[in-house]
């Protein structure tokens, strides 16, 4: 039994050191790239705009009731015109009510580094704010300004360096691919147009309310593409054949609000909360074991598993991890010993009226379940109730709180419980490792 | 066993300490004119600029005056003080103060001689938006509340929800006294450190109104339920002031060691929990007593000559 309980101790300190170290470290050798701990920045917690500089914008959609897929086609067509514009790291989330937010961490625009890197943050939120603003409404058009061909008909398009066609001069232009029913229309519109008298033989094509180019029509062109020219720049040209292709937005998207956060704000803020936590954790630490001695000693090795589980948990889920996120972590960290408080005050009090520690240990556990419950239980509610509130910083600190105080219910009633029975089975019975028995007892002895 | 303070017998007084801090709290209210709400409960824009040199607020104001015609808040921010914080109100912009914020930079930009990355953020919201949040804030923490009284009636008793809702108003006064007194932007944060302190201070309550349920049960004719509610107090006693130390050791820790935005999250979260705990303790249970004993003598005098029922339980 002693033997059995002395190993099983040993396993419990030495599970609890790996767990920190794969939390903190990650995983060993090649499985590393799974999993490279919690503070890598490819495979761990996402740093929130307020620590990692960028962007935050929230459009608003101008109809009444959007549907559930309306808004998933904006969130696709942003996703689509960011990615092409190359923030591929920013973050779209539907709120409810047509709102929709987009995150974009800064120095995040990566098809051109060097740009990126010369972009402040206010400008890299501008762009993005023009690049999302546009409907996007892709029209040909003939001379009179009727419409012939729209965005629908088309299936793709991509830029192209190279001649648009026999003799032209190599410059960047734009290919838009047809769908059936979209190249039987430019057949027909070409038709049509090739047919008037100059200068009313063109079709215009229309991008929102700028006229892109509009090329004169000499015959019927049967095809299931065409160019677009108009002395573009390379990014002039690509960014033309990414809104094509993104599709045009259900209905106008309004702008109600951008924040734009240097990087340099929030650069100190996750090193030093980090500082904060491990002198916090050590304080905690040496506090418990001052005021419990060995159970306070088994607290915190409850203690250092619950560390390792909230750290690996915001790793592997990928929490997005903001300002008030970090301080709900840092804090849950001091809540985490108040029920092993509530355990050991209990045991205590059974201690003093003269139980054995084994019954002590066991008292103290079933006295102390029901308010460990009850005041966890309220605290998990209103975590609850400010996640559903989706305004933005709120959530992320209600997830870190919420996490942290289950698992620190968790860590409290299991781990320690198994622990404190394993050191009672190991025979640390004198009562001074448990507590001040003088002063305790003085009391009651002389009754 | 140990002697047990008298708490309910001094509740009254205990009252003060609070009370003292919501006068200074109303008083730096008016004296601020308002609550210092943040561009997403406002609408407007929010700038905050590296000057890279002392200066007045007065004369960024006169600045921004000049640019947009706008009256500005300045308030100074980062550790030298050489960072300005500028708000402006959402005005009628048609651009939800695009060119405001463009006309203001330039202009700090000519007399400071500074270069884009002086810019350090920009926030800006439209003021129906501001608005909109304001309302979701307020109802939401309204809702938590609520969703945590009721499970209070369910698992303890009405009269414990109603004192430990009661004792929560007072916590949420003094954290509103606090931003006050401080004039800390009131930002979404602030819900955040509001509704910590809510659940922790609602999660000291009830360990004492679970011990006061564990003792009721046991309660012997001779001791009253104010004797009872000392007893259970002091109980708990060591656990109350032992978890607010541990929590406290961090919060603290994070408030010296953090970054400004930090420490105007922590500041209020530790007076928070500090009044937290003492009106979990001095406040909360002392009133459901002394409400309840009022209740059983009302009770007692009603039928005077069925003396027993004076130990009905709850």
């Amino acid at each position: 039994m002693k033997k059995k309980s002395i190993v099983i101790f040993c396993f419990v300190v030495a599970v609890a050191i790996a767990l920190n170290l794969v939390a903190f470290m990650g995983l060993p050798g090649a499985m590393s790239s799974k999993f490279g701990g919690m503070l890598d920045s490819n495979t761990g917690i996402r740093q929130g705009i307020d620590l990692a500089g960028g962007s935050v914008i929230s459009f608003q959609a101008n109809a009444d009731n959007p549907t559930e897929s309306e808004m998933e086609t904006v969130r696709s067509i942003y996703e689509t015109r960011l990615n092409g514009a190359g923030y591929t790291e920013s973050r779209i989330s539907i709120g409810e009510g047509g709102k929709i937010t987009i995150e974009i961490p800064s120095g995040s625009n990566a098809s051109s580094e060097e740009e990126a890197e010369s972009m402040t943050a206010t400008e890299q939120t501008d762009a993005a704010v023009e690049l999302l603003s546009q409907v996007a409404k892709l029209t040909f058009q003939d001379a009179d300004g009727n419409v012939v061909l729209n965005g629908d008909d088309v299936t793709s398009a991509k830029s192209i360096y190279g001649q648009p066609s026999q003799n032209a001069n190599s410059q960047y232009y734009v290919q838009v691919e047809f769908t059936s029913e979209g190249s039987k229309k430019f057949a027909e519109a070409t038709a049509a147009a090739a047919a008037k008298a100059s200068p009313n033989n063109i079709i215009k094509i229309v991008m929102d309310d700028t006229v892109v180019s509009s090329p004169r029509v000499q015959e019927k062109i049967d095809s299931t593409s065409c160019v677009i020219t108009g002395d573009f720049t390379a990014e002039d040209s690509s960014m033309l054949a990414n809104q094509i292709s993104s599709g045009n937005l259900p209905f106008e998207m309004t702008k109600i609000s951008q924040e734009t956060v240097g990087a340099e704000l929030g650069r100190d803020a996750l090193p030093t909360s980090l500082t904060a936590a491990a002198i916090g954790i050590f304080l905690v630490m040496l506090f418990m074991i001052w005021r419990y001695r060995l159970p306070g000693l088994i607290a915190d090795i409850s203690l250092l598993i619950y560390v390792g589980l909230i750290s690996l948990a915001m790793g592997v889920f990928r929490v997005n991890l903001s300002l008030s996120g970090i301080a709900g972590i840092v804090l849950s960290i001091g809540m985490a010993v108040d029920a092993d408080c509530i355990i050991f005050e209990r045991m205590k009090e059974e201690l003093a009226v003269g139980k054995t520690i084994r019954a002590s240990v066991e008292a103290g556990f079933n006295k102390a379940f029901s308010a460990i419950i009850d005041s966890n239980v309220t605290t998990i509610i209103s975590c609850v109730v400010l996640y559903m509130s989706g305004i933005g910083t709120v959530t992320g600190f209600a997830t870190t709180l919420g996490i942290g105080v289950v698992l620190s219910m968790i860590t409290a009633i299991f781990i320690t419980k198994f622990l404190m029975r394993n050191l009672v089975n190991i025979g640390a019975t004198n009562k001074n490792l448990y507590f001040n028995a003088k002063k305790a007892l003085g009391g009651a002895a002389n009754e | 066993m140990n002697k047990t303070f008298n708490y309910s017998g001094n509740k009254v007084k205990f009252l003060l300490l609070p009370i003292i801090i919501i006068i200074a709290g109303i008083v730096m209210y008016f004296v601020h004119g308002g609550f210092n709400f943040d561009v997403e409960f406002m609408g407007g824009i929010r700038m905050q600029v590296d000057l890279g040199q002392t200066y007045e607020n007065d004369e960024i104001a006169a600045l921004v005056k000049d640019a947009t015609g706008l009256d500005a808040t300045i308030q100074k921010s980062g550790a030298t003080g050489e960072a300005a914080i500028i708000k402006l109100p959402a005005g009628d912009a048609e651009d939800g103060g695009e060119s405001n914020k463009n006309a203001v930079f330039s202009a700090l930009k000519d007399k400071y001689g500074l270069d884009d990355e002086a810019l350090l953020s920009v926030q800006s919201a439209s003021p129906s938006f501001g608005k909109q949040v304001q309302q979701k804030a307020v109802s939401y923490t309204l809702l938590a509340i609520l969703c945590m009284l009721v499970y209070i009636i369910i698992r303890f008793d009405w009269r414990s929800g109603v004192m430990a809702v009661a004792a929560l108003a007072i916590n949420v006064l003094v954290m509103a006294s606090v931003y006050t007194v401080t004039n800390i932007a009131i930002n979404s944060t602030f819900i955040a450190a509001m509704l910590t302190v809510v659940g922790y201070s609602i999660n000291n309550t009830i360990v004492i109104f679970d011990r006061i349920r564990e003792n009721t049960k046991t309660r012997r004719r001779s001791e009253s339920i104010t004797e009872m509610t000392n007893r259970s107090i002091q109980e708990t006693l060591g656990r109350t002031i032992n978890s607010t130390i541990t929590t406290l050791i961090t919060i603290v820790l994070i408030y010296i060691l953090g970054v400004t935005t930090i420490k105007q999250f922590a500041l209020p979260l530790i007076i928070g929990i500090v009044i937290g705990a003492f009106t979990s303790i001095f406040i909360a249970s002392t009133f459901w007593a002394a409400w309840k004993e009022a209740e059983a003598e009302a009770k007692a005098q009603a039928a005077a000559e069925k003396r027993a029922s004076k130990k009905k339980t709850k």
